[in-house]
């Protein structure tokens, strides 16, 4: 557990002081939504096709931060400083992910009003509780799969290809439970909580790939 | 050491023999379907040809997972051979599924299908296998990555069906597959055989497929043990580099 | 797109097209495979007779040798 959260600290103090990856995925979702204006020729889009729309841009925008995650680790020596501590492997493998997952929720505190703001056609205030709760679940599918394949692709030669490529399929279960967990939620008088169904299947997925995640993370750092 | 090509040829022979079986009790046996008339007798070859590739991936995560479990890299091989070649049964998959969507609602896809979609974003992802391991050179990490890859991958198939299927609402019958439950003895009888022959025709080629790689390996450490380790060029783009 | 409203099959001789088509289809994936298998076979053949030139090269290479003697 300390080992977590040291290594978590480390994440965090060096995103806040170089301030790189978090505006570049914050500016890439804005600018997306501003695409999508055009590239739709409408003014404000509701219901599914808003949901759609948000959760394609929160993916992009994620997969910024997911191709550079472990890349400090491996140009500066990083993973053989790990090893060489006694510490449990799979520490980095969380640290990681709650690192990403606290950098999806400031994009999102930051993207979702913004969305609201250009995009959104009905109001944000009432589908906020189940928003929240549908994109919690959703952000730590994308943590979890998103750390994974990032350790994967930060040894292979095409490294920036190699992780969107494997993560994008990976991510499609839990990207469908979020759109379509958030569809009614984006509608005028929509309902305000979430289909059960959808919620179910994020956490189901949830649970499989972080425990999956877990028993494999070891394998993955051997030298 | 284990001999691939033992037992191969009297299993391709119950192979061809079980194939041919199926193709006569599918077209001289199976009644004609009272919905799609002839048209469904594709069904006899698409589905087993799914099933078989869909747990062929699954096979590979097993596979996938002994290596990690023993290090003992003929596990690799094996996972390797089992992906790649459910890799080509599901491109048969996707194939006879086009036209058979094409000749039933005169489309050559439909999303309406959700067997068809969740086999698709499997195929996507499991077309990424080759690409990760061609780009690591380091053999021993190539084989535990490889691995990791596998045993995620095949854990996320079972879960992508769910999924997609919860995705497509129920309000489009579900054409191009029969559930098993709704066939009747004769289609259900010769649906079996044509999976027995199919499943049958992926062993076989797995072993023909193992047998010539370990054909080629051994002739590789040969020369590497009579003629040192510079005669033998290094291969390229190789899952088993030696 | 409901189904039931599109229910009559197609007549038969186009029918049969489509399913030729798929049968065809399935047929065609194994005989590539096979043809791919005997480009293989021949090159782990033409591989094996070069091992085996290379070997009696230097087998006959190391004949000749031992008729000089070793410098005291």
């Amino acid at each position: 557990m300390k080992t977590v959260l040291t290594v978590l600290r480390k994440d965090l103090l060096l995103e806040l002081r170089g301030l790189e990856t978090l505006p570049a995925m914050i500016l890439f979702a804005i600018v997306t939504f501003v695409i999508f204006h055009f590239g739709l020729n409408r003014d404000t889009i509701d219901g599914q096709l808003a949901a759609g729309v948000l959760t394609v841009t929160l993916l992009f925008a994620a997969m910024l931060g997911i191709n550079r995650l472990f890349v400090a680790e491996r140009e500066q020596g990083g993973f053989d400083a790990f090893l060489l501590a006694p510490v449990d492997r799979s520490a980095l493998l969380v640290a990681k992910a709650t690192a990403l997952f606290l950098f999806l929720v400031v994009l999102e505190v930051i993207a979702v009003p913004a969305f609201g703001l250009l995009l959104l056609g009905p109001s944000l205030g009432p589908a906020l509780a189940g928003l929240i709760a549908v994109l919690a679940l959703g952000d730590v599918a994308l943590a979890v799969i998103g750390t994974l394949v990032s350790a994967i692709a930060v040894q292979t030669r095409a490294r920036d290809l190699i992780g969107p490529i494997i993560g994008l399929p990976l991510l499609l279960p839990a990207l469908i439970g979020m759109a379509r967990g958030a569809g009614p939620l984006l509608v005028a008088h929509g309902s305000s909580g979430p289909p059960g169904k959808w919620v179910a299947i994020l956490a189901l997925y949830d649970v499989v790939f972080a425990l999956l995640s877990y028993a494999v993370f070891d394998f993955l750092l051997e030298d | 050491m284990t001999t691939y090509g033992r037992g191969l040829r009297g299993l391709s022979l119950a192979a061809a023999a079980t194939m041919t079986v199926a193709l006569v009790l599918t077209f001289f046996y199976a009644p004609l379907d009272a919905n799609q008339g002839f048209i469904q007798k594709i069904f006899y070859i698409h589905v087993p040809l799914a099933i078989t590739a869909l747990c062929g991936f699954v096979f590979g995560g097993v596979l996938g997972a002994v290596y990690l479990r023993t290090g003992d890299r003929k596990w690799d091989i094996r996972s390797y051979v089992a992906i790649h070649m459910a890799l080509i049964f599901g491109i048969g998959t996707l194939l006879t599924g086009t036209i058979w969507a094409k000749a039933s609602w005169g489309h050559w896809w439909v999303w309406s299908d959700p067997t068809l979609t969740s086999f698709l974003i499997v195929m996507l992802l499991f077309a990424t296998y080759q690409p990760l391991r061609f780009s690591i050179e380091d053999p021993e990490r190539q084989s535990r990555y490889a691995s990791v890859f596998a045993v995620v991958a095949g854990a996320f198939v079972p879960l992508n069906f769910i999924a997609v299927r919860a995705a497509q609402a129920y309000v489009h019958p579900r054409v191009l597959t029969l559930t098993g439950g709704n066939l009747p003895g004769s289609m259900r009888l010769t649906f079996l055989v044509a999976l027995a022959g199919v499943a049958l025709l992926y062993v076989t080629l797995w072993k023909y497929e193992m047998a010539a790689k370990s054909t080629r390996m051994q002739v590789r450490a040969l020369r590497r043990a009579l003629l040192g380790e510079d005669s033998v060029v290094p291969l390229k783009r190789s899952a088993a580099p030696s | 797109m409901s189904l039931l409203a599109v229910a009559p099959a197609l007549p038969l001789h186009t029918a049969g097209k489509y399913v030729a088509g798929a049968y065809i289809v399935f047929l065609a994936i194994v005989l590539i495979y096979v043809g791919i298998m005997a480009s293989r076979l021949s090159r782990t053949e033409r591989e094996l007779i070069e091992l085996r030139r290379d070997v009696e090269a230097q087998r006959s290479a190391q004949d000749s040798e031992p008729e000089r003697e070793p410098v005291a």
